[in-house]
């Protein structure tokens, strides 16, 4: 290989829909035809259409829409809707469509072969007339049911194909499919015209409807690889969601941020990291919600904006509350520190609260942002759309330098991990774990840093108390054993002693370490009885 | 477009309008097939253009034509169309409504 082979061949047309020339890598193919295959309102006249418009809007190349399927007056109406006045860009000669919808009212007979060659004048008209370096055709399918002789539609759609070629344009072409993971297109021939296939699914997973892109080749160049899920929304049309694409370009800051309570920043060696995203999980009751005031209260005690969403409470709860522990939280939003998104999970598809909350934030450009809860979220989307959503939520936050702190609920009350946490603990850079400690007929709650990325931090569990001023934490759990677990046992301090005595080289350091689990005591007295 | 005169009795006057693409080989059959059923079946009275959708895009565009050839019987109405080479003279007079002048031939091939 020579370094003239390393040179890319293909070059790419950004296409101006959010997120999607990140995962094909640039865009679509320039001067290719890329078929673009789905099944019935999977997206792909919107994407078909949003593929020009951007073009028009964003880099003012124009674009020719021919459409087998929808009458030209229909798809007028249906992409008002978008924000996008196709007649004014008609007017502007920016746009044009090859209207090739069938008329209902006119009766047509076959005698003998014939061939598209009307059509391919009317298309290669309408590309000269404008000046059109972008072609949509919707859909491939319809054409092959307007005419009888298959044959020759395939025949001709290859003419199509290539005459599109030689005009330059880039071209994207929709097929159907019967099946979202069946054949790529239903009548078979349509993969082969293009260079290039792209699949839209629309597929029903545990009640939800579940939209994804996924690219499956691109002649001669790079493209991401997967099911990309997407979104389609008044204004902006089709809005792809790039999980790995974000979240390498990330980063990391060693500004700390005070958690709002000075006890809890020293166990975290000083505070969270300012870019970080910190989970908080506990049972309900042990203080998710205050932590969560504590961390909003204190970017606002120096003056920083503060995002809260909230799943869980109403606004007059979350309100109440935070009086209780001394936090106003409508002087702050008097003084603008403070916004408070507050609605049930149910009223968007999580794809779309991932867009709502990017959009807030865009807006509101917080310094904090606190999300309570997730689990309250976990139950809108499959584990699927749940763990894409935190993805996707955590590396937005991380590239506008935004302090996240979502929170998630177990299930048992005294221990044992959520089933969220295990979606995300590996996206999160800390956890705190709140915890009940059942110590001689009284519940108690206990705190620990479970991970902090990049930093040392106290790995012991502290009592903590709630009162009128909020959180304060206390002493380690010393002579319990099992808390995370959820079976706290009593162990006495003879046997603390007894079992440190045999880590003897780590001893200075690890000292003030509490955590025994049963297996090491176990494992200690063993070794006592056979010495 | 051509005046639309009503003839009496029996007759009628057919404005047919064929788009071909150019000069090709089906272009030229499609045009000797409508030119001998016009003779023979609608026996003189016809009013026929030929269109080239290769010079005239925009009539095509306007007319909503995909194939060629295409034939279209502007009148009498109902308005028809016949795509193909019309070598199938049996389903171009089908196509255009053309009513046959001997009834006791009709349908020589049905079952």
């Amino acid at each position: 290989m020579t370094a003239h082979a390393i040179e890319p061949s293909v070059q790419k047309l950004p296409t101006g829909i959010a997120s999607f020339d990140i995962i094909a890598k640039g865009g679509l193919p320039r001067h290719r035809t890329t078929l673009l295959s789905g099944t019935a309102g999977s997206g792909k006249t919107v994407f078909a259409m949003q593929f020009l418009a951007a073009g028009i809007r964003d880099a003012d190349e124009r674009g020719v829409f021919v459409t087998f399927e929808e009458s030209a007056g229909d798809i007028r109406t249906n992409m008002r809707s978008f924000g996008w006045d196709l007649e004014r860009w008609e007017r502007d000669g920016k746009f044009a469509f090859v209207d090739a919808s069938p008329d209902p009212h006119v009766e047509t007979v076959e005698s003998g072969t014939f061939d598209l060659g009307a059509l391919l004048a009317r298309v290669e008209h309408a590309v000269k007339r404008i000046g059109a370096s972008r072609v949509s055709v919707d859909s491939l399918g319809a054409v092959f049911s307007q005419f009888s002789d298959q044959s020759v539609v395939r025949r001709e759609l290859f003419r199509i194909a290539s005459a599109l070629k030689a005009m330059g344009v880039t071209a994207l072409m929709t097929a159907e499919r019967t099946d979202d993971y069946g054949p790529v297109a239903r009548f078979g021939v349509e993969e082969f015209i293009a260079d290039n296939v792209m699949v839209l699914r629309n597929v029903l997973e545990d009640e939800n409807r579940r939209r994804t892109i996924e690219i499956l080749k691109f002649r001669g160049t790079d493209h991401q690889k997967g099911e990309f899920p997407f979104t389609i929304v008044p204004d902006d049309g089709l809005v792809v969601i790039p999980l790995s694409a974000m979240q390498l370009k990330q980063k990391s800051s060693d500004i700390r941020v005070s958690s709002g309570s000075p006890e809890l920043d020293k166990m975290c060696g000083g505070g969270f990291f300012r870019d970080s995203v910190i989970l908080v999980s506990g049972a309900t009751g042990t203080g998710k919600t205050l932590t969560v005031t504590q961390f909003l209260n204190g970017g606002a005690a120096v003056g920083e904006r503060c995002l809260l969403l909230a799943f869980e409470e109403s606004r007059d709860q979350l309100f109440r509350n935070a009086i209780g522990w001394g936090v106003d939280f409508e002087r702050l939003e008097r003084d603008g520190l403070l916004r408070v998104v507050c609605d049930y999970p149910e009223v968007l598809g999580l794809e779309d609260w991932l867009l709502a909350i990017q959009r807030t934030v865009a807006e509101f450009k917080p310094n904090r942002v606190a999300l309570d809860s997730l689990s309250a979220l976990e139950r809108v989307g499959t584990i699927r759309a749940f763990r894409e959503f935190v993805i996707g939520f955590t590396s937005f936050i991380k590239h506008q330098e935004i302090t996240g702190l979502f929170t998630s609920t177990t299930a048992s009350l005294m221990g044992g991990t959520s089933i969220t946490e295990g979606h995300i603990s590996t996206l999160t850079d800390s956890i705190v774990l709140l915890r009940y400690v059942e110590m001689f007929g009284e519940m108690k709650r206990g705190i620990t840093v479970l991970k902090m990325r990049g930093s040392l931090h106290d790995k012991g569990i502290r009592e903590f108390t709630i009162d009128k001023k909020g959180m304060h934490l206390g002493r380690p759990f010393r002579n319990v054993t099992g808390i995370l677990a959820g079976t706290p046992v009593h162990v006495s301090p003879a046997d603390v002693e007894r079992i440190w005595s045999h880590f003897e080289a780590e001893r200075g350091e690890r000292r003030a370490d509490s955590v025994v689990t049963d297996g090491e005591r176990r494992r200690g007295s063993d070794r006592r009885r056979s010495s | 477009m051509n005046d639309s005169t009503p003839q009496g009795g029996t007759l009628a006057t057919y404005v047919l309008r064929l788009y071909v693409t150019g000069t090709s080989p089906r272009a030229q059959v499609a045009i000797a097939n409508l030119r001998r059923i016009c003779e023979q079946d609608l026996r003189g009275q016809y009013d026929l253009e030929i269109i080239d959708v290769l010079e005239h895009p925009e009539v095509a565009e306007r007319e909503k034509i995909l194939a060629t050839p295409t034939l279209i019987k502007q009148l009498p109405p109902p308005l028809r169309r016949v795509i193909g080479d019309l070598s199938d003279k049996e389903k171009v007079l089908l196509g255009l409504e053309v009513r046959p002048e001997l009834p006791a031939t009709d349908r020589p091939d049905h079952p």
